[in-house]
């Protein structure tokens, strides 16, 4: 078996290992899978404006996974996609809401730049600790990411001026105008008033720029070389700690773009938050089911997508939701463990083989 | 409020809220000596809160004032049931730790949810058995000092000082500890001298469970007294910046998470106290994450962690 067939086979073994173990649990408990698992699909894909928002979700999934990615190729694991989520979000918000009468064509990129800014500020920290100090970046992105959750509680309750905020409230503020909203009329009543939003266009143009920069850009090459090996990189005249600070810049700004498109597009206001927001690890998980690469990561992100939207379906058939969570993690499980998938895989294929071998020995 | 009032209230919270950063980062300490990274400490923590709270609930019938002590030895036996889907995946079956670790981050809040909703038909519950302040025998008779470090205070964070000094002493002064050091640093030569690198992995991590339950059931059982899916939110990650501040040592970890511990319970009885009342709660709270990121930065670097600390290994025929 060759190595491009097991790359596809392994999450799509683990995906229906995940499903098993799920059905396995919904079982013992005494639920029964089959209805659970078909009103997940119905409530996920069933209605143009269901798959609206599964459309919707995407868009943040895609940009988070790829600032996984892309940090992924670098040697990096940057854990921080939520702190740079929450602090595009919230920085892109509090501007939009300052300056409420921007006009649109003005107002959307500029949201979006100053969000990707400051998700890249955010990933700059753990970069430059990296690459100077040799910090691990795995406990500083941690660390941020309660930082930037605290930070962020305290901007909105300190920080923000009082008229942008909701009445008699100071965990969220007032929703944003609809020139600065992602939202609009055509694609929601595409799909029959749902939230999808150009939210979804910015992350494909995102994936197609991202799958660019990695097979055809000196910074695509630059990076996977001291993902692979720092050191002979360096012999080969790259800079591993500049690649090291570039590729958590770009990380950095992809996420931070991911809360903007999830505050914009979705949320449509900054709402105060008690736990790292969910599209981080949900991106980090999506990155890893979908190989780290631009196709696997647009089907991992649909699939987890509709995961997310279609769970609250199951209460249908009164399985508590929650049990999707775990259908995902324990993918992510078995993508973990795929050394056992891939042992057993070429074994599987000799047993086959050395089975049709002796049928045709029966037959003749 | 006087000078001693004053100090006996941060005394005590700062042991409170120190505890299961204690238990935790120790749990963690074994786990990376025997070269296993567990960035899982946050799922492990909410398994032991989740368990202990089921436990509590259902036996506090039976046990009384006892259940909640009981309830974080149930605990302490979830936890490493979980942890060794850790262990399985990344001593056997060659995962990556750190995706590894974080299944078990996402994996926990969910099946804890999952199971409540099952269980009891809502998304939280409370414990009625709760452990309460405790005054030291004889001590805290002692004038001033009895009154600040030994009344109203808390019996598990005295015990879990007295862990410490065992872990470090099991680490340090033990075969078991001079074999789980080995197999964290140099996993070829332990093999080569008849260590079974595999086992004695197994056994860190198994430790580093029962140690994050006991952790994640003490908060539930003396701090939160509930569980839900926002009882364990970062003091999973508090204990691994303790593990790493104190250098991945248990009395380190210990001083680590008694320094955590004081910036958690600021945050939280600041208001009472006179001068900590005017820096906003959220710096508090942010306190540990900032610390363990100019300390590793500026103190530690890269060079201190166990050297195959992260590395798979993989015994060759």
């Amino acid at each position: 078996m060759n190595s491009k067939m097991k790359k596809i086979l392994v999450p799509i073994i683990a995906v229906l290992a995940g499903f098993v173990l799920g059905a396995i649990i919904m079982v013992v408990f005494g639920y029964n899978p089959l209805w659970g698992y078909e009103d997940l699909f119905i409530s996920a894909l069933g209605s143009a404006r269901s798959i609206g928002e599964t459309l919707q979700t995407t868009g943040p999934l895609i940009l988070t996974a790829l600032s996984f990615a892309v940090a992924m190729k670098a040697g990096l694991f940057n854990i921080g996609m939520s702190g740079q989520a929450l602090a595009g979000w919230i920085t892109s918000m509090w501007f939009a809401l300052s300056f409420p009468d921007i006009p649109r064509v003005l107002m959307i990129p500029l949201v979006v730049i100053i969000g990707m800014v400051f998700g890249a500020l955010m990933g700059f920290i753990p970069g430059i600790l990296r690459a100077l100090l040799g910090t691990s970046e795995v406990i500083t992105t941690i660390m941020l990411n309660y930082i930037i959750l605290f930070f962020s509680t305290y901007m909105i309750h300190d920080m923000f001026q009082k008229n942008i905020l909701m009445e008699n409230t100071t965990d969220q503020t007032k929703l944003i105008s609809a020139n600065a909203s992602f939202r609009t009329g055509w694609m929601s009543s595409l799909t029959d008033n749902s939230t999808l939003n150009i939210g979804l266009i910015i992350a494909l143009i995102a994936l197609v720029i991202m799958a660019i920069v990695f097979s055809k850009t000196t910074l695509g090459f630059e990076i996977k070389a001291v993902g692979l090996n720092p050191d002979a990189s360096e012999y080969a005249g790259i800079s591993a700690k500049r690649t090291i600070i570039m590729s958590m810049l770009v990380a950095g700004a992809l996420a931070g773009l991911g809360g903007v498109v999830y505050g914009f597009g979705y949320m449509q206001n900054f709402v105060s938050q008690s736990a790292s927001l969910d599209i981080g690890f949900n991106g980090m998980a999506v990155a890893l089911l979908g190989g780290n690469s631009p196709v696997g990561i647009l089907f991992a992100g649909l699939l987890f997508s509709i995961l997310q939207t279609g769970a609250p379906g199951m209460m249908n058939d009164a399985i508590p939701p929650q049990i999707v969570q775990v259908v995902t993690a324990s993918i992510i499980f078995f993508i973990a463990v795929k050394f056992i998938i891939e042992v057993m895989l070429p074994k599987a294929k000799e047993i086959k083989a050395a089975e049709n071998a002796k049928k045709k020995g029966e037959k003749a | 409020m006087n000078l001693v009032n004053t100090l006996q209230i941060i005394v005590a919270n700062m042991l409170i809220y120190s505890t299961p950063f204690i238990f935790t980062s120790i749990g963690g300490v074994f786990s990376e000596r025997g070269g296993i990274v567990n960035v899982g400490l946050e799922g492990i923590m909410t398994m032991g809160a989740f368990s202990s709270v089921v436990f509590n609930l259902t036996t506090a019938s039976i046990f009384g004032s006892l259940t909640p002590w009981i309830s974080i030895l149930f605990g302490a036996l979830i936890g490493a049931v979980f942890a060794s889907l850790h262990a399985v995946a990344t001593v056997n079956f060659r995962a990556d730790h750190i995706v590894s670790g974080t299944v078990l981050n996402l994996m926990a809040p969910a099946l804890g949810v999952f199971l409540l909703q099952v269980l009891y038909n809502q998304g939280q519950i409370n414990i009625n058995e709760q452990i309460g302040y405790w005054d030291f025998p004889l001590l805290s008779k002692i004038p001033i000092i009895g009154q600040i470090f030994f009344s109203q205070t808390s019996l598990p964070g005295f015990l879990a000082i007295v862990v410490a000094f065992i872990a470090w002493y099991v680490l340090f002064k033990t075969r078991f500890g001079l074999r789980l050091r080995s197999v964290g640093e140099n996993p070829q030569a332990a093999d080569t001298l008849g260590i079974n690198v595999y086992a004695y992995r197994w056994a860190g991590v198994l430790l580093s469970g029962v140690l994050g339950g006991i952790g994640g059931a003490i908060y539930a059982q003396a701090i939160s007294g509930n569980f839900a899916v926002s009882t364990i939110v970062g003091q999973g990650f508090i204990s691994l910046a303790a593990m790493i501040f104190g250098k991945w040592n248990p009395i380190g970890a210990m001083l680590a998470s008694l320094l955590f511990g004081l910036s958690t319970s600021l945050a939280v009885v600041g208001g009472q106290i006179p001068g900590i009342k005017e820096i906003p709660s959220a710096f508090l709270q942010m306190a540990p994450y900032v610390f363990t990121i100019v300390v590793l930065a500026l103190f530690l670097g890269k060079a201190v962690a166990p050297k195959a600390d992260g590395v798979n290994y993989i015994k060759s025929k």
